[in-house]
């Protein structure tokens, strides 16, 4: 795995001399298959002994050509390449992109699709906190969590599931709406998960937020400022930990976020346990989004009214010629988007997930860029880790919540 | 339920017109967000003026991209959004280069811009000038072309398979069991009349044997 450190010979080298033992610094090639480097992450160590000189990351092990195959594809056929993207909170990226499309064809989704998205965008969010906070407290040595929180992400994957039929490549998110309705008796089974899920939590900071090991790993481990937060172009919890308080759903409210009542942490010193700390209050902050979204839930239709965008439902079809001849055209042709371009973002856990959409009028996106918010995190991994120790590479790697399907595209 | 809108472009696009003069090519407020075009060789400072003028303060570099439009004469596009916390505001600022003319980098401005102009370099071949570690980001080492410039075959030219004999992955040119397939979905869905661009659209097939009679 790594070069060997050449060892000056005391006879002819003038720096033994001195009693002193020079050493070369040696390269370390950290991953790409290593369990703490959270995917497939080829980190090329530049090190001094075991301090960290230079940190030089390799990606795209996962570059898959999102968005060469996103300009080959319908509007409506390149929703489910958001879902492969960051594969932790796959709504949150469809959240982006359907917004994106609505904004060129000038169109809302209707008020109960709205308060269903925001509903599960935080579905996603916790789905997202859950394995970013445990793996991290795995990484730096602390097993229980991941046990304890993976059985209720498990719980919010069949909220998911009983949506839309997939636990993880949702497609539930579309231009004009959602794909289709709540089923009976799951925002009950939501609301129980509401308020049973804050013990969980609990437990879940009795191990770690004290805990003299944690603490030891993650304080002032990987300290970021808010300048430093500013010019590397970091969203998200990475903002927030620094102190700076910056959430698009509260400053740039999309979708029905502009009537919900929650609060936005922030951290002091933007360290990992800041980070860490943030994420845990953001979790409990997303409850109370989804309990207020489940309250006041309002019912009507979950597709925008007009047929060249959204299809008509099943029953529909079967009666009427228009609706089956709108939904053989949506299916095949597709709609046509207006040409014209937006930059939509979301917050979506990690941080600014922004869709650059360009239309050139046919049913094909012309361009779609994604800027992922881990690509601008992971960038910042060498002047994150110079000075420290390698152990510390990987709670800082975990404190930036990166995976790879976002960042490799 | 009400979209967020920004008020405060129309004001902002005239203070920045008037400071940058010469430099902006033109701007335009569509669908709520301003865009600016700006001369190539004036990015640099044009982004510096938007990170510190007071009115501005774009202090964050969100995402750096290129779109390739092949049928222009400086075929590349090279989109820079910016986002102003303080101000709580978007702008997008664009200029063109083509394949030979290198763009003066933004990395002194926004060190942020390091990667996104690798990822450029790397899916367009826009080269960036005083750029530190100019590399390719995302393709495999040793990949030729760039993969999202539009005269680039989706299918790539070459694929890679584990060869059991030779025991390592082994390249090979693609080879396609069925020619790739491109439906021309411009065919009219609603008949004849306009188009959403208000443009006439194409006539049905046949109907020039109509006109005759």
């Amino acid at each position: 795995m790594a070069e060997p450190a050449a060892t000056a010979n005391a006879a002819t080298d003038p720096d033994h001399a001195a009693g002193q033992v020079k050493i070369k610094n040696y390269s370390l090639n950290f991953g790409p298959q290593h369990p703490a480097a959270h995917g497939v992450l080829r980190l090329v160590l530049e090190m001094d002994g075991e301090v960290i000189e230079r940190a030089d990351p390799h990606i795209g092990l996962l570059h898959r050509g999102t968005e060469k195959l996103i300009e080959y594809k319908t509007y409506l056929q390149a929703v489910p390449y958001f879902d492969r993207l960051d594969y932790v909170s796959p709504m949150n990226q469809e959240h982006a992109y359907a917004l994106a499309v609505e904004k060129l064809l000038g169109i809302q989704a209707p008020p109960r699709a709205q308060y269903i998205r925001v509903l599960y965008a935080e579905i996603g969010r916790i789905l997202n906190h859950i394995l970013n906070v445990t793996t991290f407290a795995l990484d730096v040595g602390a097993m229980t969590p991941l046990l304890w929180g993976f059985e209720e992400r498990e719980t919010l994957m069949e909220f998911y599931e009983r949506v839309c039929g997939a636990r993880l490549h949702a497609a539930y998110f579309r231009p004009g709406g959602v794909s289709q309705d709540l089923p009976a008796g799951l925002a009950d089974d939501m609301m129980k998960f509401v308020e049973h899920f804050p013990k969980i939590l609990d437990d879940i900071e009795t191990l770690l937020t004290e805990n003299r090991i944690f603490k030891q790993r993650t304080v002032d481990i990987g300290v970021v400022s808010k300048d430093d937060a500013l010019a590397w172009g970091f969203s998200g919890p990475m903002v927030r930990g620094s102190g700076i308080p910056w959430d698009l759903r509260k400053s740039q409210p999309y979708d029905a976020y502009d009537q919900m009542e929650f609060d936005v942490p922030i951290g002091k010193n933007g360290d990992c346990y800041d980070r860490y700390l943030c994420r845990m209050e953001e979790m409990r902050q997303s409850l109370r989004i989804m309990k207020q979204c489940l309250e006041k839930m309002p019912s009507g239709p979950v597709k925008g009214p007009d047929r060249k965008v959204t299809p008509p439902t099943r029953g529909e079809m079967k009666r009427s010629m228009e609706a089956l001849i709108h939904h053989f055209k949506l299916y095949t042709e597709g709609y046509h988007v207006p040409a014209g371009e937006t930059y939509t973002a979301v917050e979506a856990p990690k941080g600014e997930f922004g869709v650059y959409l360009v239309a050139d009028g046919t049913n094909k996106p012309y361009r779609c860029k994604i800027r992922a918010p881990g690509f601008a995190f992971l960038q910042a991994m060498d002047f994150l880790s110079k000075g420290h120790m390698l152990a510390d590479v990987v709670a800082i790697i975990g404190s930036l919540d990166i995976v790879f399907g976002e960042i490799d595209r | 339920m009400a979209e967020w809108v920004d008020e405060g472009l129309q004001p902002l696009a005239e203070r920045i017109a008037g400071a940058l003069g010469a430099d902006l090519i033109g701007h335009e407020i569509a669908k709520g967000e301003l865009a600016l075009t700006v001369r190539r060789d004036a990015i640099v400072g044009v982004l510096t003026y938007l990170r510190d003028d007071d009115a501005c303060k774009f202090g964050a570099l969100m995402d750096v991209c290129g779109v390739d439009w092949p049928a222009k004469p400086e075929r590349f596009e090279v989109v820079y959004n910016l986002l102003s916390m303080r101000h709580n505001r978007r702008i997008r600022v664009k200029l063109t280069t083509d394949e030979n003319t290198p763009v003066p980098s933004a990395v002194g401005v926004f060190p942020s811009a390091g990667w996104f102009e690798r990822e450029t370099w790397d899916m367009y071949g826009v080269f960036f000038a005083d750029h530190p570690d100019l590399r390719r980001i995302l393709t495999d080492y040793g990949f030729e072309g760039h993969p999202l410039r539009k005269d680039f075959p989706l299918t790539g030219h070459v694929e890679v398979r584990y060869d059991a004999e030779q025991r390592r992955v082994v390249y090979e040119r693609v080879k396609l069991t069925q020619d790739f397939r491109s439906f021309d979905f411009l065919s009219p869905w609603e008949g004849l009349g306009l188009n959403q661009l208000g443009e006439p659209k194409a006539p049905l097939p046949g109907d020039e044997k109509a006109k005759g009679q």
